[in-house]
């Protein structure tokens, strides 16, 4: 799972020689890392996947700079602090097929909750200062700015596809991620709205 | 597509009418979603009830007729002679896909944080309307949470107003505890005027309310993330009893 060059592409496809390989990222943005545990409850099927695509960064890779060319990007999480907003930007800059990856990054979702409080400081007051077991200071140091509300991805930048569910389940991951691969692979359009096994959207 | 049978001394289907390109027969002053589901023609609805009165609220039921500028809603349109409707167009489902996201975007619907998830109509509603994301601005709402009842749970920010609750109230058990106040995007439902519902005394804690509600607004008190089940069908069967009259005795009992 490491990024290859061109010429390197060549000796992990042995499984699928005719397709072409694909450079995939993930990446984490205001959720709660629970879109990624499902997607490695993909379990032994991720060695399938790494047959047809290089996962060149997300937080399963020590990468830390979002790299050029990329052919897809799931993007778990809302939009909620600075940093958030510029791994957006930079995730757009550079990938072919953004997808908005679990009901925070469609939605807003749970990360979205603190939205009808108004200010973010009203929340950052509620849990760091009026809690009674923390220290009773505002973190400052090291930990981004919040911006003034958590937004759905497709707020900010342009989204390709949507893979909602809290989290996705990892069938449903699967089914997107072949359905998505098998069209890029082939130039065919990027399919939408496929059914996952459990036939949801919003939700577990 | 079968009609159904004849009912032996019963009225007969004798209207005339295309439905989705089929010429059919239906029953005089029959309303187009009754007819779409006698035959077997799904209509999506929210606010439509058996049991209960017709709202047409949502429009989630529009049909297309021709010579009808308007998209009349099923639930509440009789057919008439000749009448060529179309219940499934790309232009309806546009339209229906449009009402599920402005539902979803004027409240706060998280699925993942709401009792009825896994049993909710308008989670259901989005799925088969391939609804995956909402293109309108997300209001997040800040709305009041009742729970003063000690039964019941009322999360208005789950509530998309179909009034479901207010008319079984009403027309069912005949208490009329709720009612909408004000208007528009500020419409909300109230328990005797305004009153926490607690304090409402004319509820009987029947749980009707609770038991028709689409979604996870209205909840038995004490559920978790995904417990809450609803059981919207019982409506129809409490009013079949009343119209014929399964409450009244027929007979004098014996001194």
């Amino acid at each position: 799972m490491t990024d290859t060059t061109d010429a390197g592409r060549s000796t992990g496809s042995s499984a699928v020689p005719d397709r072409p390989r694909l450079r995939m990222a993930t990446a984490w943005l205001g959720g709660c890392s629970g879109c990624h545990m499902s997607f490695l409850d993909l379990d032994e099927w991720l060695f399938d996947l790494t047959d047809r695509a290089d996962i060149v960064f997300g937080p399963l890779a020590d990468i830390k700079e979002f790299p050029a060319d990329v052919d897809l990007t799931l993007v778990e999480g809302a939009v909620t602090n600075t940093d958030n907003l510029e791994l957006a930007k930079a995730i757009r800059a550079n990938t072919r097929v953004v997808v908005s990856f679990g009901d925070c990054a469609v939605t807003g979702n749970i990360t979205a909750l603190r939205n009808g409080m108004g200010a973010p400081d009203a929340m950052l007051e509620r849990v760091y200062v009026e809690h009674p077991d923390l220290a009773g200071v505002l973190p400052t140091e090291v930990v981004p700015e919040l911006l003034p509300t958590a937004q759905p991805l497709h707020e900010l930048i342009t989204v390709d596809v949507y893979l909602p569910g809290c989290p996705p389940s990892a069938d449903r991951i699967r089914t997107a991620l072949i359905a998505l691969l098998d069209a890029m692979a082939a130039g065919e359009p990027l399919p939408r709205h496929w059914r996952g096994p459990e036939d949801r959207t919003f939700g577990n | 597509m079968s009609l159904t049978p004849p009912r032996p001394g019963g009225p007969r289907p004798n209207v005339p009418v295309i439905l989705d390109g089929e010429e059919v027969l239906a029953f005089d002053g029959e309303t187009i979603l009754d007819l779409a589901r006698r035959l077997g023609s799904p209509i999506p609805t929210l606010c439509y009830l058996d049991g209960l009165s017709v709202h047409g609220g949502c429009r989630l039921c529009v049909v297309e007729v021709n010579g009808d500028n308007r998209l009349p809603l099923a639930c509440a349109t009789p057919v008439s002679s000749e009448m060529d409707i179309r219940t499934d167009t790309s232009s309806l489902r546009d339209h229906r896909r449009r009402v599920i996201e402005l539902l979803f975007a004027e409240g706060n619907h998280i699925c993942a944080s709401c009792v009825s998830s896994g049993a909710c109509e308008l989670q259901d509603l989005a799925a088969e309307n391939d609804v995956d994301h909402i293109h309108y601005a997300l209001e997040f709402p800040r709305i009041d949470v009742d729970a003063t009842h000690p039964k019941y749970v009322l999360d208005r920010e789950r509530c998309v107003l179909c009034t479901r609750c207010v008319r079984v109230c009403d027309e069912v058990e005949g208490a009329h505890v709720w009612d909408i106040a004000q208007r528009g995007s500020q419409s909300t439902l109230v328990a005797e005027l305004g009153k926490p519902w607690g304090d409402a005394t004319s509820c009987t804690w029947c749980g009707k309310c609770v038991l028709v509600c689409p979604t996870g607004a209205l909840s038995f008190k004490g559920r978790s993330t995904g417990e809450m089940r609803h059981d919207p069908d019982v409506i129809a069967f409490l009013a079949r009893l009343r119209d014929e009259g399964e409450w009244i005795d027929r007979e004098e009992p014996a001194p």
